[in-house]
């Protein structure tokens, strides 16, 4: 084996810009897809928990079929397949305004919406059946039962999985680099192909995205403490990454 | 829509992108069952060493099971594609390159799987073999491992599945599994909505199909509890 390391190709010439701004687009498209995707999961995870029918099965089809297909897929799906859809205004403002990065985040936020629904869906039905009782016996309807007491606590319940989830969903946004987005692993990908240092380029790409992972898990860990309903969690998980 | 470009295209489609049975060397299934068996292997020897007492097994199994969890796939799909030529002195073949990277990354999950089904296996039992005489190496193959592959089964079927759709992502690197297919065919015909939608709806079929396979072992096993 013989390679030469050439660790200053990090610093030298652009990039280190590259790499930071890689390291914003995929904390910007990481972001803007947790919102969209936990806001998607909170609902469609506490819809499949209630007892109106049709309300249920279209939120376990919404889960079921975009859990089960490759992320890629939907990016391709979303980028390639949707826009040609839309009528012409629409995508010309997309085409002038990123639509690869959000059609990014459809992708990402879409799937994993259905993802963190199932984390949602178990968060509810670890709590004992009795509190909701409870709460509609005091004259809550069945919404006021779950916005104030089911969802509020199952959120505090769900925070391990759910930050679990997140790290996915982190993970999951070089997938985005197939489409064009200039995220962390696209631009490790420019630094190789600039410098022909493909281990340098690699290493640093990789370590930012441990380090990111790490200290996103390890605040996590400091507020799921706080936010312990005391009592109802017996079993602390740990080493979740 | 016209999803005539579908059907003149289906062959190639199924034989060639899902199934491998082309003049390419591909196929989703050529890539995921390989990389199910041996990654399923190497998870068993990792998740027997985060469990092992030597610090010198221990930590290098914590190790690599933490580093690969944190590490998305398409970073370590091209850590191979850009370090087996360096390492080994020529370039491999894309089904080579991805087998590797599967194998390697998804070893780290089925390692957790394999750590979490050994400790689910109640305590007493181990106690109870080695009172009977079996040495370590024995309580495990024989007592331990057999009752803790029944208690995992539901959680591999469950990774069986993510790692089916995470195959997708070899076609980064030119490998022609069913997304690459779809995109080659796209390529020319330009029917990115009917594509798209089509192979969604295989990879929907494969994936669902064996999570209700798995939900119908965890009824059983809840049945009949041994």
């Amino acid at each position: 084996m013989t390679y030469n390391f050439d660790w200053s190709v990090l610093w030298r010439g652009q990039s280190g810009l590259w790499l930071l701004q890689g390291l914003v687009t995929t904390i910007e498209i990481s972001v803007v897809a947790w919102v969209v995707a936990f806001t998607l999961g909170i609902f469609s995870g506490a819809v499949r928990t209630v007892s109106i029918t049709p309300l249920r099965w279209l939120a376990s089809f919404y889960v079921e079929f975009f859990r089960n297909v490759p992320l890629l897929v939907w990016m391709f799906f979303w980028y390639f397949a949707v826009p040609p859809l839309l009528p012409q205004p629409l995508q010309d403002w997309l085409f002038d305004h990123g639509a690869e990065f959000w059609a990014g985040v459809v992708a990402l936020g879409v799937y994993h919406g259905a993802r963190f629904s199932e984390v949602m869906r178990s968060g509810i039905q670890s709590i004992p059946k009795t509190l909701f009782e409870a709460a509609v016996s005091t004259g809550l309807t069945m919404a006021q039962a779950y916005r104030l007491i089911i969802i509020p606590i199952a959120l505090r319940l769900i925070i391990p999985p759910a930050t679990n989830e997140s790290l996915n969903l982190i993970k999951n946004s070089s997938v985005a680099l197939t489409i064009g987005v200039a995220e962390l692993t696209f631009q490790t990908r420019q630094i190789e192909t600039y410098t022909a240092k493909a281990f340098e380029a690699l290493t640093a790409g990789t370590l930012i995205y441990l380090v990111l992972c790490l200290a996103i898990a390890t605040t996590m860990s400091q507020l799921e403490k706080r936010f312990a309903i005391p009592g109802m969690i017996t079993k602390r998980q740990t080493g979740e990454f | 829509m016209d999803f005539a470009v579908v059907i003149n295209n289906v062959g190639f489609l199924i034989f060639q992108g899902f199934l491998g049975l082309g003049n390419f060397t591909g196929g989703t299934l050529r890539l995921a069952v390989p990389a199910i068996i041996f990654g399923f292997i190497l998870g068993i020897f990792i998740g027997m060493g985060r469990l092992a007492r030597s610090r010198w097994i221990y930590l290098p199994a914590t190790l690599y099971v933490e580093f690969f969890r944190g590490v998305p796939l398409v970073m370590v799909i091209f850590w191979f594609w850009f370090i087996i030529p360096v390492v080994v002195g020529k370039s491999l073949p894309e089904y080579s390159v991805a087998l590797a990277a599967f194998v390697i990354f998804e070893a780290a999950y089925f390692g957790e799987i394999v750590r979490a089904g050994i400790q689910s296996v109640p305590r007493g039992q181990a106690e109870a073999a080695t009172a009977t005489g079996l040495t370590r190496a024995q309580t495990m193959r024989h007592v331990i491992l057999p009752q803790a592959l029944r208690n995992m089964i539901p959680s591999l079927v469950t990774q069986c599945i993510v790692l089916l759709k995470d195959t997708s992502l070899a076609s980064i690197i030119g490998y022609v599994d069913l997304t690459k297919a779809a995109q080659i065919v796209n390529n020319r015909e330009i029917r990115p909505f009917e594509l798209y939608l089509f192979i969604a709806v295989i990879y929907w079929l494969c994936s669902y199909g064996m999570s209700r396979y798995a939900r119908h072992i965890e009824r059983r096993l809840a049945v009949n509890p041994a």
